[in-house]
């Protein structure tokens, strides 16, 4: 059963932008598209571990800042030739709140 | 059982034996090689665009460390060999190395030949021969003085050119009537000596050089005739002979060169010979494509084909100086026997000219227009009967059978076996069945697969329509690199369209110049931020999530996440209150370590984001605003202690690096820009590598600028010296507005001088003083915007939301 957890508004988070959420298995980047959609990841590069919360953000994508991997906000996946990828987090936006859903990360701690 | 390969000498002739072997028997032989040059191999060919400036060294690099390593073969570099026991069958280095061969090449290549008039050996008379040769005669232009060169034949004028284009005067002493007499009939001479002589090169021919005269080393030239030219540097290309000193000594035979069969063995069955160094029947080589064939024998030979033999041909002579084209190919002399078709066009300075006999031609000399040359050459080789198109055979390949004058059809209509690449003898066909069967697109590709343009790089135009030929739209020579793969354009169209547009948002520019994705990518989305921030620093709101993570929070990155800090110190002056502010800031926070920089700087690295705004609320008490360590605009002006301390400082250095860094902090340009002040030419502030560097001398300030010190390494050019500080300023300032307008984002200095052109750079900033005076107007304007202090900025709680995470959910979860 999916357990979703208020992270906050849409207002929190700068357009092409993304902010962080702590959690108990570390952090979860949570991002805004120029279209106001919303995705989050582990914000854990599968490359080298970068924080890709604080890549520039482009499309449905955000790039690496430690080595320029693009990685897809909707898939976790790298684009283009790297090959890798992120777990991705259910997000919900009901009205302005954004909610993410915790169990799947505790199934990923298990 | 491998067998052992010595190789003594590592130029273009061995190098490629090696591919050639390497490719044929891998495993054949454990191959150890003795350069006497210390480096690796590297294209001769293309010392004069490197003289010139038009390439660096590294461009010209064939096989790289790598290379070496990745095949197994010792090199050991900066061992001449001495002498060969042919008995033991070792070799021994000057360094006392002694190694055994089963198998030795030698390929010493040649040595430049010195006229011996007086005065030869003075310091300051140079040969054209290798990278030390080119390196020296560059550090002698940096002196702008008077050159002479003598030698008026291709390596006389390819040295001559790059000279020129360094900034000196030259002049070429020639002791023949006209110029390259051996490749070029007294016509083209004519017209060769014109071309040479309109790029400000002087040239004397009938010049019979009698002494070298100066004062402990060279001051001037004296000729037979009385003249005398004064002259710093005296570059010799006058010939080459064969190095066959060490063989000879080895009792190996030796005629002009070492003596070998068809096979290139000597007469010692062990003991190969190749290129310059070598004779075979009765010739020796200077020219690249006989060199290679040479090489192609050699390694067939080593690899077990008895059969392989060297066959003669002639090869095409071309002149590699840029704007002036030129072919020469066979023989052209007059006789009874032959009969020549001229072409001139004195308006559009062409000379054609094809010696024939008996219907065929044995000889042709292009001056001005050569994209026929490769069809001559054919016709040559194979000794096509042309009666059928005597009248119209000057008029080139694309005019015979009245077919159009597209010089595509020129190219589509050679035979697949007509020669395109001279010096690596690949024909049409190879090239076009390599861009089929290996799906090539672009002409490094070729370059690597095929060889095709990869030496002297004259057949590039060739080599690039086949490709047109072969694989249509795909190919497209003409076009500029893209920014990115979210547009067409190159960096310089978006430039300019921004400008002629008005444009002053990132979606504008997105939407008036058609870009294919609808919000960029990590590529374009800084560069255009960056040109909008220049273009319209008044009008244009900077996008922080345009700019990289550097930029948008003010401190660099660190592989785990965290960030380092790097407080301004005005060039690199800092006092106890400042040390002791850093230091309880660095207890404070428990910063885990503390670093000077190259910049005269502190660096803390190791901080947490979420504790920035407090750092800065810190070091801010103490007075300090942002280092700027992480952006592309101006980081450090590194500095001396000039004439307040050192007892040999000229001018007072560390006041101007910290009025510069006080004028010129916070403006952000195409990549990042460092610079220095010396107090005085024994330079301890390093001033001649940075992107602008200032030596302070006694009569003022000599401005440098585009050197570098990172990935490349390049000295600084000398942009010119001024009398007062002022002035000093003023120019910086112009010269940094001239790159901020120009540059293409992370475009450093010295790239963008390059590519402008030092002598363009030269004329805007140091001779216009309108245009100098406009540039530092657009500079201080620009700065009314820019020097706000990023820092506290953010400690009054600009941008929060960067440091802080959004929320901390699931810890409870996790307890249960």
């Amino acid at each position: 059963m999916m357990n979703w957890v208020s992270i906050g508004s849409l207002s929190d988070i700068p357009r092409r932008g993304a902010r962080c959420v702590a959690t108990p298995q570390g952090k979860i980047a949570v991002f805004r598209t120029a279209e106001d959609q919303v995705f989050a990841i582990e914000d854990h590069c599968p490359h080298k571990g970068g924080p890709l919360s604080q890549g520039i953000v482009h499309g449905a994508a955000v790039t690496c800042p430690l080595h320029n991997w693009v990685i897809s906000l909707e898939t976790g996946k790298a684009l283009g030739a790297d090959e890798g990828a992120v777990r991705t987090v259910p997000v919900r936006i009901e009205g302005e709140r954004l909610f993410i859903a915790l169990e799947a990360l505790a199934s990923r701690a298990a | 059982m491998t067998e052992k390969l010595v190789i003594i000498g590592n130029g273009m002739a061995p190098g490629r034996m090696l591919e050639h072997l390497l490719e044929k028997a891998p495993d054949l032989y454990q191959v150890t090689i003795f350069n006497a040059e210390p480096r690796v191999n590297y294209d001769r060919i293309m010392l004069s665009p490197v003289l010139s400036g038009e390439k660096d060294y590294e461009e010209i690099i064939i096989h790289g460390d790598g290379w070496y390593i990745k095949h197994g073969i010792t090199l050991y570099k900066g061992h001449k060999i001495v002498a060969i026991d042919r008995q033991a069958k070792t070799v021994t280095s000057d360094h006392g190395v002694t190694e055994p061969y089963d198998k030795l090449v030698i390929a010493t290549g040649s040595v430049p030949f010195i006229i011996p008039v007086p005065g030869h050996d003075l310091p300051g008379v140079l040969t054209y021969r290798d990278l030390d040769d080119v390196r020296a005669m560059m550090l002698a232009a940096q002196s702008r003085a008077k050159a002479v060169v003598i030698g008026g034949g291709l390596l006389g004028l390819e040295a001559a050119a790059g000279l020129n284009a360094q900034g000196m005067d030259v002049t070429v002493l020639h002791v023949m009537p006209t110029l390259m007499e051996r490749q070029l009939d007294p016509a083209a001479g004519y017209l060769l000596q014109r071309a040479v002589e309109q790029r400000g090169i002087k040239v004397i021919t009938k010049a019979n050089t009698q002494a070298i005269t100066g004062n402990g080393k060279v001051g001037q030239v004296e000729l037979a005739d009385g003249t005398i030219i004064p002259a710093t540097l005296v570059v010799m290309a006058v010939g080459i002979r064969p190095n066959a000193g060490l063989a000879k000594e080895a009792g190996i035979a030796v005629n002009r060169g070492i003596v070998v069969d068809a096979g290139m063995r000597s007469n010692d069955p062990d003991i190969f010979a190749l290129g310059e160094c070598a004779e075979v029947n009765g010739m020796v080589y200077g020219l690249v494509a006989p060199l290679y064939e040479m090489a192609r024998v050699a390694a067939s030979q080593l690899a077990g084909d008895v059969a392989a033999a060297f066959v003669h041909s002639d090869t095409p002579t071309k002149l590699k100086v840029t704007g002036i084209e030129l072919f020469s190919l066979g023989d052209f002399a007059e006789g009874e026997d032959r009969q020549e078709i001229v072409l001139r066009d004195a308006a559009a300075g062409v000379y054609k000219r094809l010696v024939l006999r008996n219907d065929r031609i044995i000889g042709t000399v292009l001056y001005g227009e050569t994209a026929d040359g490769a069809w001559f050459n054919d016709l040559k080789k194979k000794q096509t009967d042309i009666s059928q198109m005597r009248d119209t055979l000057i008029f080139g390949q694309s005019y015979q059978g009245g077919a159009s004058l597209d010089p595509m059809a020129a190219v589509a209509a050679l035979p697949d076996d007509a020669e395109i690449c001279g010096c690596n003898g690949v024909c049409k066909g190879k090239i076009t069945g390599a861009i089929t069967g290996k799906g090539l697109t672009s002409l490094d590709d070729v370059r690597a697969h095929t060889k095709a343009s990869a030496s002297c790089g004259s057949c590039t135009g060739l080599v690039e329509k086949l490709m047109v030929l072969t694989i249509g739209d795909k190919y497209n020579p003409a076009a500029v690199q893209p920014m990115c793969g979210c547009t067409t354009l190159g960096h310089d169209e978006v430039r300019r369209l921004i400008k002629a547009k008005s444009l002053k948002t990132i979606p504008a520019v997105m939407q008036e110049l058609e870009w294919k994705t609808s919000c960029g990518c990590a590529k374009c989305r800084p560069a255009l931020n960056y040109y909008l921030v220049c273009d319209w620093p008044d009008e244009y709101a900077d996008d922080y999530q345009s700019r990289f993570i550097n930029e948008r929070v003010h401190a660099n990155i660190q592989k785990d996440g965290t960030y380092s800090v790097v407080p301004r110190m005005w060039g690199g002056v800092t006092n106890a209150a400042e040390l002791r502010a850093i230091a309880d800031v660095v207890d404070k926070f428990e910063i885990p370590m503390v670093k000077v920089t190259g910049g005269q700087r502190i660096d803390m690295l190791g901080i947490r984001k979420e504790d920035l705004p407090a750092v800065w609320a810190d070091l801010g008490q103490a007075g300090f605003v942002s280092g700027h360590a992480y952006a592309k605009g101006l980081r450090t002006v590194k500095t001396c202690v000039g004439s307040d301390w050192c007892r040999f400082g000229t001018q007072d250095s560390t006041g101007f690096g910290v009025r510069i860094e006080k004028f010129m902090w916070g403006s952000w340009t195409p990549a990042k820009v460092k610079m220095a002040v010396s107090g005085c030419p024994r330079n301890c502030a390093e001033a001649t590598c940075k992107d602008v560097g200032v030596i302070c001398v006694d009569s003022g300030y000599e401005i440098h600028f585009a050197g570098a010190a990172g990935l490349d390494i390049k000295g600084t050019e000398v942009l010119g010296l001024v009398k007062t500080e002022d002035e000093a300023l003023e120019h910086i300032v112009a010269l940094t507005q001239m790159y901020r307008e120009q540059g293409r984002y992370l475009e450093r200095i010295y790239k963008w001088a390059k590519r402008i052109g030092i002598a363009e750079i030269k004329r805007q900033i140091m001779d216009d003083g309108e245009k100098r005076k406009a540039y530092f107007d657009r500079f201080v304007f620009s700065q009314k915007f820019a020097q706000v202090d990023p820092w506290s900025e953010r400690v009054s709680g600009k941008d929060k939301h960067e440091f802080r995470p959004m929320a901390s959910v699931g810890f409870a979860q996790a307890a249960e």
